[in-house]
């Protein structure tokens, strides 16, 4: 059972307390897009054995979502941060590169 | 016979005699015995019998690896099945039965199957029970059932509590041995926090009855010392009979603690599951002794050669007058010297091993008398339910007999494996350690924490160090580097000092003669318990289970309750030899929790009766309990399904409330749906978003009733839409969906339009809900005086706030039924007093409270869908004929993109259509409609099925709704149904309003 750090409240948490909502940094496709951009948003999703940028919210808390940035071999956690953004921020992403160098998620990479 | 010793046993009171039965017989033990011990003291060497041949089995072992000595325990709601003899302590009035076998432990039928062992190879079922086809359900599947499971079933509610407990250290240890409790101290001196946990009743381990010194003196002395330097520490907690049960992701560990299962008179829990977080663990888990795979070893009598010496030594028991030792190391020669230190006989000790010079421990055996075979193996065990002898055999070897020697026990020894499970149970990986023949925890690949370092570490008979001095250094060291990890300054203190007899090597033996035959092979256990043999991973190898996965599923190795604890390395050595490869290339199956079985009690602690999940009670629960409710659970919820008066069925209820709201008046407890309240500048583009209608054009005032989809494009809600201001909408949900839907908004706001200036809040449980409908509705909210509700003043899909009465009410003119409704919201509070009021002033309007059914009715009467009805998470609101609900003016909600995929657009999905059976009958719900021929799998292909079924009192026929290929297009046409009773319904497709389809009604 994992540990978390909600960002929006600074509560650290057992995974109990959290419900996990899948991959994040989607990009919705909405009407007027092609077949194959809107069958990647609903379908095709990331399936690493490493570093994996991931949706939690904080249910059983403040209800706010978050983003975490996990290993999914080793269940470490990088960090978590704001699920308002587009990607992660740099500091995390240096974090991720000095403990996995190399690694690549998307179109994030080291 | 095996017998009480007149002296000795380091763990008995004797000052305290206690009387338990065994099969009804009663016995006598003393305080300190564990079942086992008490049986084994009384001669009661046969206590059960094997799963697949029903073999005689007796105890092997005296801890928790025990496979064979399984019993039910207790009576009524104190009975439990599959309780190891070695692991319950002995208490007065126990009560134990054998088994698995009939008419009775001595003399069993089952055991037939015994004789018909060649044909039932491994695999058996498998093979046996595929053909022919039709004999599987009245001929295979009964016989199988009965052969299945060991225990019996409890039938009585469990009479005993039990709870979940949690805590939290800095070091957690797991086992109270001597490297346990070393482990504890060199941790604990750092100041860390630390939890020590043993599964047994005693602290030590096994060290007392192994000896050897520590720091000159006996083992006793430094587990009594250790325990007072503990016990003096406020930050350390020592728990006894409380086992380490899994290990789990960054640092979570379940113990279980059994609290009264030796004193099952005393108050409180029987068993205490603890929730652990630890910032590290050290797991001092022991080691536990392998069988030797030889002929016969499965007979009663034949026992782990540990387990004979502590029968001996901490109860004073003897297995049997004269004993056979049979090992491949050293330490089983302590066997035969506690044997004869007890005045007990030990005719030979055959040891497998050929080698230069004798050791310490066999000097020592030989000078007590014992007749040392080195090379030597036994070719088979003679007797039945009991020991009579032995046939010895050279090692080398396939098997010739060269001496027989009477005896009533062996205790063999096939060396040690540590006890990895719970470093493995969370990631951590083995080593395979040639000269132990074990495997061992690879330091290097620990459990990772959250912080990506390992958060398990090993130390002792568990780390693979079985000498006493290396055992206590490297606990001292473990327990040091475990308080630093955790953040502490381990202290400078000097380890203990440990001395033991130098040993010789052990050397692996998995097959005992190394050449034996097949009629050997076919008659050597692994598991004792499933009964694996020698033969059946060898067959099952020879048929290509060649992953250690596979051939344990195939042969069911290791898959009994003792999970292969004595049987996994035997096993996958045979299947690596059999494959001919080395044995850490096969691998070993994976270890799970729980360490051993721990009671569905402990797992469910407190949470069982009205604690399991806690009801949700709307303001007039109360009234609807003592007024004939027929609870029907919705979620968390209870509805009434029907108010169900004295004298009549709840059928005839149901049919009562339907006629009587649609002739007169009906009340309905309506305040489970769901009421989120939307607020904010761009509200209205939000829920543009969240539904397939236009929200954002509702004037103030009015109502729209409104269409959820999820970004698939399927239905998931729907509900009345109430704008109260500008900026301020009412969505209702169903019952099921407002927790949900919530949280479906939420999570749109939260992700992806966090820049909208919008908030969402959950009201459900603010406001009682009542809805107030039929023929004489406006008359009863107008006898209660206060606000207009006529239909000048409150149109059809209008709302209004005001008094009814004294009550602050807001009430929507809005209708599921299609008669004249009105759906009054009030605060909670007065929700009751409200109830009341309506059933006053409807008294002489024929009011009657109505329940979900006869709601289910009345909608269906009107061709209304209901979520979950109409829809299974496939269905789009196109194929409910509801497209004048989709704004084609909106370019985007959720749904839209996914509504334009092409198997979305296919004209042959299944749409909506009214049944109606020919003769009035009703149509059985989710019934198929049977269409042409059969398709590829030779099924009877279909064109439709039944949503939604009810008898309608009001057109005195069954309605139906339903999903048809081409439904709206074949209006008239006659569709069969097969029933699930063998009988066929034809029904007519008809339009799905069946009730004022001009709906007239809805006006009053």
């Amino acid at each position: 059972m994992l540990i978390l750090t909600c960002p929006v409240c600074g509560v650290t948490a057992e995974e109990t307390e959290f419900h996990g909502g899948g991959e994040a940094h989607l990009t919705r496709y909405g009407p007027g897009s092609s077949e194959e951009d809107f069958e990647t948003y609903l379908f095709m999703r990331e399936n690493p054995k490493g570093v994996h940028l991931e949706r939690w919210r904080h249910v059983y808390g403040c209800g706010k979502w978050f983003h975490a940035a996990r290993c999914t071999t080793t269940l470490e956690v990088f960090g978590t941060y704001s699920a308002q953004t587009t990607e992660p921020p740099q500091e995390l992403k240096d974090k991720i590169s000095a403990k996995r160098p190399g690694w690549s998620w998307r179109e994030f990479s080291a | 016979m095996s017998t009480r010793l007149s002296t000795g046993g380091r763990l008995l009171n004797r000052d305290r005699a206690l009387t338990f039965t065994f099969n009804g017989t009663a016995m006598r033990g003393f305080e300190g015995d564990t079942l086992a011990a008490a049986l084994l003291a009384q001669d009661q060497m046969l206590v059960g019998r094997s799963f697949k041949y029903h073999r005689p089995r007796g105890i092997v072992a005296s801890g928790v690896e025990e496979p064979n000595g399984l019993v039910n325990l207790g009576t009524e709601g104190k009975f439990e099945p599959n309780q190891r003899v070695t692991t319950t302590e002995l208490f007065d009035g126990l009560e134990a039965k054998s088994q698995n076998h009939w008419p009775s432990l001595d003399f069993d039928v089952g055991a037939v199957n015994a004789k018909l062992a060649r044909f039932m190879p491994a695999g058996f079922y498998y093979k046996m029970f595929i053909h022919p086809r039709p004999l599987w359900k009245h001929v295979y599947e009964p016989f199988i059932r009965q052969a299945a499971g060991l225990g019996a079933a409890p039938k009585a509610r469990d009479a005993d509590t039990y709870e979940h407990l949690y805590a939290f250290c800095d070091v957690l240890v797991i086992g109270g041995g001597v490297a346990g409790l070393q482990a504890a101290r060199a941790a604990a001196r750092s100041g860390a926090k630390v939890l020590v946990l043993e599964q047994t009743a005693h602290w030590g381990g096994r060290a007392p009855v192994d000896g050897g010194t520590i720091d000159g003196d006996a083992p006793q002395a430094f587990v009594d010392a250790a325990l007072a330097e503990l016990g003096a520490m406020d930050n350390v907690t020592l728990r006894t009979r409380t086992m380490g049960a899994g290990v789990y992701d960054h640092g979570y560990v379940l113990g279980y603690e059994r609290l009264t299962d030796h004193d099952p008179k005393a108050d409180g829990p029987r068993h205490r599951l603890w929730r652990i977080r630890a910032a590290q663990i050290v797991t001092a888990t022991g080691a536990i002794e392998r069988p030797l795979s030889f002929a016969g070893n499965d007979v009663p009598g034949v026992m782990l050669a540990a387990a004979v010496r502590d029968y001996v030594v901490n109860y004073a028991v003897s297995p049997g007058d004269r004993t056979v030792v049979v090992t491949n190391n050293d330490d089983a020669y302590r066997t035969a010297i506690a044997l004869k230190h007890a005045g007990l006989d030990v005719p030979a000790l055959l040891d497998a091993r050929t080698h230069a010079a004798d050791s310490a421990l066999m000097e020592q055996a030989r000078a007590l008398g014992v007749r040392v075979l080195m090379g030597h193996g036994i070719a088979k065990v003679q007797g039945g339910k009991r020991v009579t002898g032995v046939a010895i055999c050279s090692q080398a070897g396939e098997g010739a007999v060269l001496e027989e020697i009477p005896c009533d026990a062996v205790a063999m020894s096939g060396g040690w494996s540590p006890v990895v499970h719970l470093y493995s149970h969370c990631g951590g990986k083995l080593l395979w350690d040639e000269a132990g023949a074990m495997f061992r925890p690879d330091p290097n690949r620990p459990p990772t924490g959250a912080s990506g370092e390992g958060f398990v570490s090993v130390c002792g008979s568990a780390n693979g160090e079985m000498d006493l001095a290396a055992v206590l250094t490297d606990a001292d060291a473990v327990g040091r580097a475990a308080a630093t990890a955790a953040g502490f300054t381990a202290q400078d203190s000097a380890a203990p000092v440990g001395d033991t007899p130098e040993e010789a090597p052990m050397a692996p033996v998995w097959m005992m003669p190394q050449g034996a035959k097949k009629e050997l092979r076919s008659k050597a256990w692994l598991d004792y318990q499933n009964d694996v043999k020698v033969s059946d991973v060898q067959l099952a190898a020879q048929e290509g289970f060649e992953s250690v996965e596979h051939a344990k599923r195939y042969t069911t190795l290791g898959m009994a309750t003792d999970q292969g604890k004595l049987s996994n390395i035997n096993g996958l050595a045979i299947l690596s030899d059999a494959l001919g490869q080395p044995i850490p290339q096969t691998g070993t199956t994976t270890f799970r929790p729980p360490y051993t079985p721990i009671s569905m009690g402990a797992i469910a602690g407190e949470a069982r009766g009205e604690v399991f999940q806690p009801l949700r009670r709307t303001p007039i629960h109360d009234w609807n309990d003592s007024h004939g409710a027929d609870w029907e659970p919705v979620g968390a919820w209870r509805r009434p399904y029907a108010y169900v008066r004295s004298g009549e069925s709840t059928h005839d209820a149901v049919m009562r409330e339907t006629k009587n709201t649609r002739e007169n008046l009906g009340l309905l407890d309506a305040s489970t749906l769901g009421k989120i309240v939307v607020k904010g500048p761009d509200a209205g583009r939000f829920l543009d978003m969240m539904y397939t209608n236009m929200m954002s054009t509702l004037k103030p005032g009015k109502c729209r009733y409104g269409l959820m989809c999820s970004e698939n494009g399927f239905l998931i809600d729907d509900g009345v839409v109430a704008r109260l201001d500008d900026d301020t909408w009412l969505c209702h949900t169903t019952t099921g969906g407002a927790d949900r839907i919530h949280q479906h908004m939420e999570e749109w706001l939260q992700t992806e339009w966090w820049d909208w200036k919008v908030y969402v809040a959950n009201l459900t449980e603010q406001y009682a809900q009542i809805a107030v409908v039929g023929p004489n509705a406006r008359q009863a909210l107008e006898r209660l005086g206060g606000m207009d509700v006529s239909n000048d003043a409150l149109g059809f899909m209008e709302w209004a706030e005001g008094k009814l009465g004294d009550f602050d009410a807001r009430v929507f003119r809005i209708s599921f039924s299609g008669e004249l409704s009105f759906e009054v919201a009030v605060p909670a509070s007065q929700g009751q007093a409200f109830w009341d009021a309506l059933m006053t002033v409807g008294a002489d309007l024929g009011v009657m409270p109505y329940g979900t059914e006869a709601l289910h009715i009345l909608r269906a009467e009107k061709g209304f869908i209901m979520i979950g009805d109409e829809t299974d998470g496939t269905v789009i609101p196109q194929d409910l004929g509801l497209h004048w609900a989709i704004s084609k003016k909106k370019e985007d909600f959720l749904g839209k993109r996914a509504q334009e995929r092409t198997h979305m657009t296919d004209p042959a999905r299944w749409k909506l259509v009214g049944l109606e059976t020919l003769d009035g009958a009703t149509l059985p719900d989710g019934a198929y409609a049977k269409g042409e021929g059969t398709n590829a799998n030779g099924q009877t292909v279909v064109q439709g099925r039944v949503t939604s079924s009810y008898h309608s009192p009001n057109l005195n026929k069954g309605i139906a709704m339903g999903l048809v290929l081409n439904g709206p297009d074949r209006m008239g046409e006659v569709l069969t149904f097969p029933g699930t009773d063998g009988t066929n319904y034809e029904a007519r497709i008809v339009s799905p309003v069946f009730y004022d389809p001009e709906g007239s009604k809805a006006n009053g």
